[in-house]
């Protein structure tokens, strides 16, 4: 299996990760000795629940799951007394491409998890929790599981915990393919049985959820962060990252592709792109020049190797028209082509849009066959301008922002590199001749783009 | 054949109607506890899910055709999923895949005559800095494969000396489901 008991970067700051590198660091008993487990649950069954929100709040806390939403500030919206149950879930469903943060989190650490769930649970008055566990993390759902029936059986879960007088269930529910049920009220619909298919909102679920109960849905990475903050203070959470309300605290990046050193890493938050590519990852493959990277999965425009010099926190990025997203980082090198990345990127989000908006539906697959018919040798250059056209009315216009996040990427592509789509385009009264085959690989491409430059005498 | 839970199952299904305030909500993990007995979810399997749960079989059917996981026709002994997505991509999951198609004469979504292996693309399986990866049985992470390396799992796996002594165990226990 995947157990990679790596000792630390030096640049790294484990917090929610520490203790990852401990033999059998998912059971009780070593959590317990050596991660400081459920002392902030205990303290949190004894605090006053808008005690722990405000804290939560003061701590700079924001949602690792993609949005970037403050913590406490969402937990704030649950009313004070609510006719129907509230509930705690936990979005476990990671599928954002490049992410795999939360599978080693689950894996290794599921305590601190259920630590964190804990101190939610009790800041938000949730006396029932589920965790929505992608079906195919199955190692991921046993250590949960077992988990949680460890932490039943020390009293840390069900009746009258740490003899607070409250109570808390948890249960874990498992997924079962289907990456849109990682889109809160698509969970929300898929936990209560359903298809997954995202909700209208409002009414959002802090109001009305599952089971139509006011719901809080944060991310694995998110609630195990919370245990630190009980612990050490909001001061110390916000001083680990930039020190202000918006740059607190540290993250896990996921780093794949074209690095040296691919992995998770936890790093404070507004570390430099490059210093985390370059320092902590090793740079680039040898020989190899960057290109350019997703900074936060695969729905996040790219940036160019010209503008790594940036600080990795949600405010930077977003000013750059990129974001933060899951922390997950794929790096493309000097071989790649982008117009193949597109296209692939296309392909995931036409298989796994939902279907009940228009836009997405259709939008998503016609980018993706221009894109393919790009690819193959056989497109136009209108055929960019229709994709350009397809991406702007795809966004904002449907239930969730699964359209947006296949048309900005690709929106992205398309303007920094818009000379590799041109390069492959046939031209259009030129007689139709044979095409080298795309192999499926980026070095297809790029030799269909060397000849299509060649016969163009093009440089 | 006429389908019913076997004891254990029964006695997970009692379980997890105490878990949610809904009926409806077990569906999922109730369909996840089916298939791993029966291997797919077969017609019989659905109508008597759909009896348990005061749910008409089209209704579930119509939920389960949403999820990839779920399987309306039987599968190989090895269904051998590999990961398609970008990071896979860049670092070579075509060329599994190739490899996978040329020793097993199968194209995805298909399984073998003997009813040994199944190949099926499947998304990011987050494990993107060990690409690329396969997943067989939902289980076993097979990870940096090469088409040399694909080669020996399946070969291993085809001779009966098994690639996932991991997956062996946890059946050995009765502990899969
Ligand atoms: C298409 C789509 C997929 C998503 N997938 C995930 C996911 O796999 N995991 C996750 O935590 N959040 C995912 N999100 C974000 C959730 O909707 C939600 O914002 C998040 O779970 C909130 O938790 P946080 O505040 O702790 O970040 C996704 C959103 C969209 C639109
Ligand atoms: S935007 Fe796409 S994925 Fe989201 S609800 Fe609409 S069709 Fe479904
Ligand atoms: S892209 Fe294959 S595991 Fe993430």
């Amino acid at each position: 299996m995947t157990q990679k008991m790596t000792a630390p970067h030096p640049l790294e700051n484990r917090i929610v990760l520490q203790g990852f590198e401990l033999p059998k660091s998912w059971t009780l008993k070593v959590f317990e000795a050596e991660c400081g487990g459920y002392v902030a649950a205990k303290k949190a069954s004894k605090m006053e629940p808008d005690a722990i929100t405000n804290l939560v709040k003061e701590s700079g806390l924001r949602g690792l799951g993609g949005a970037g939403f403050p913590t406490g500030t969402k937990w704030s919206f649950i009313p004070k007394n609510p006719t129907k149950p509230i509930y705690l879930v936990v979005n476990a469903d990671e599928g954002e491409p490049g992410t795999f943060k939360d599978r080693q989190i689950m894996e290794h650490l599921p305590h601190r998890l259920i630590d964190g769930m804990i101190c939610a649970a009790m800041a938000i008055r949730s006396k029932t929790a589920y965790i929505y566990i992608r079906g195919e993390l199955r190692l991921a759902r046993e250590r949960v599981e077992a988990a949680v029936e460890e932490a039943y059986k020390a009293g840390y879960l069900g009746k009258d915990i740490f003899g607070s007088g409250r109570d808390l269930d948890i249960t874990v529910h498992p997924g079962a393919g289907a990456y849109i049920c990682g889109e809160e009220t698509g969970l929300i619909e898929s936990l209560e049985g359903d298809r997954g298919q995202p909700r209208l909102k409002p009414p959002f679920p802090a109001v009305s959820g599952a089971f139509g109960g006011p719901t809080i849905v944060n991310n694995v990475e998110t609630l195990s962060q919370v245990p630190g903050i009980l612990n050490n203070g909001a001061e110390w959470f916000l001083k680990l990252g930039g020190g202000t309300l918006r740059t607190a605290g540290t993250h896990v990046a996921s780093v794949s592709g074209d690095v040296q050193r691919p992995g998770f890493y936890e790093i404070p938050v507004g570390m430099k792109l490059s210093k985390l590519l370059n320092e902590v990852c090793g740079g680039p493959l040898p020989g190899r020049k960057f290109k350019a990277c997703y900074p936060g999965g695969s729905s996040s425009p790219l940036l160019k190797a010209d503008e790594f010099e940036i600080a990795m926190d949600f405010d930077s990025l977003g000013a750059a028209g990129t974001m933060m997203g899951s922390g997950a980082v794929i790096v493309l090198d000097d071989r790649r082509s982008i117009p193949d990345m597109a296209m692939r990127t296309a392909k995931f989000y036409a298989h796994e849009s939902c279907g009940q908006c228009v836009p997405c539906r259709e939008g998503t697959r016609w980018v993706h066959t221009l894109l393919k018919r790009l690819c193959m040798g056989q497109g136009t250059t209108k055929d960019i301008a229709k994709i350009i056209d397809a991406c702007s009315n795809m966004q904002g216009r449907t239930i969730c922002v699964l359209a947006d996040a296949c048309a900005m990427p690709i929106e992205s592509m398309l303007k920094k590199f818009r000379s590799e789509f041109e390069a492959i385009t046939k031209n259009e009264d030129q007689v139709e001749h044979t095409l080298p085959q795309v192999s499926g690989q980026s070095a297809g491409l790029l030799n269909l783009i060397r000849t299509r430059q060649q016969e163009r005498g093009q440089k | 054949m006429a389908y019913k839970f076997s004891a254990k199952t029964e006695d997970k299904f009692q379980w997890l109607l105490t878990r949610y305030p809904k009926k409806d909500a077990v569906l999922l993990p109730l369909l996840h506890l089916v298939q791993e007995e029966v291997g797919y979810l077969s017609p019989e399997a659905l109508s008597y899910v759909g009896s348990r749960l005061e749910l008409s079989p089209a209704r579930i059917r119509e939920v389960a055709s949403f999820y990839s996981m779920f399987k309306m026709n039987p599968k190989g002994k090895y269904v051998l999923q590999v990961c398609q997505t970008l990071s896979c991509y860049l670092a070579g999951s075509e060329s599994v895949i190739a490899k996978i198609k040329e020793m097993l004469g199968i194209k995805e979504g298909e399984t073998t005559a003997d009813g040994m292996f199944s190949l099926e693309r499947v998304e990011c399986l987050a494990s993107c800095s060990t690409a690329p990866v396969m997943q067989i049985n939902n289980w076993e992470y097979h990870e940096t494969l090469t088409a040399e390396k694909t080669k020996t799992i399946v070969d291993e796996l085809r001779s009966g000396k098994c690639a996932m002594p991991y997956y062996a165990e946890r059946v050995e226990s009765g502990g899969v489901a």
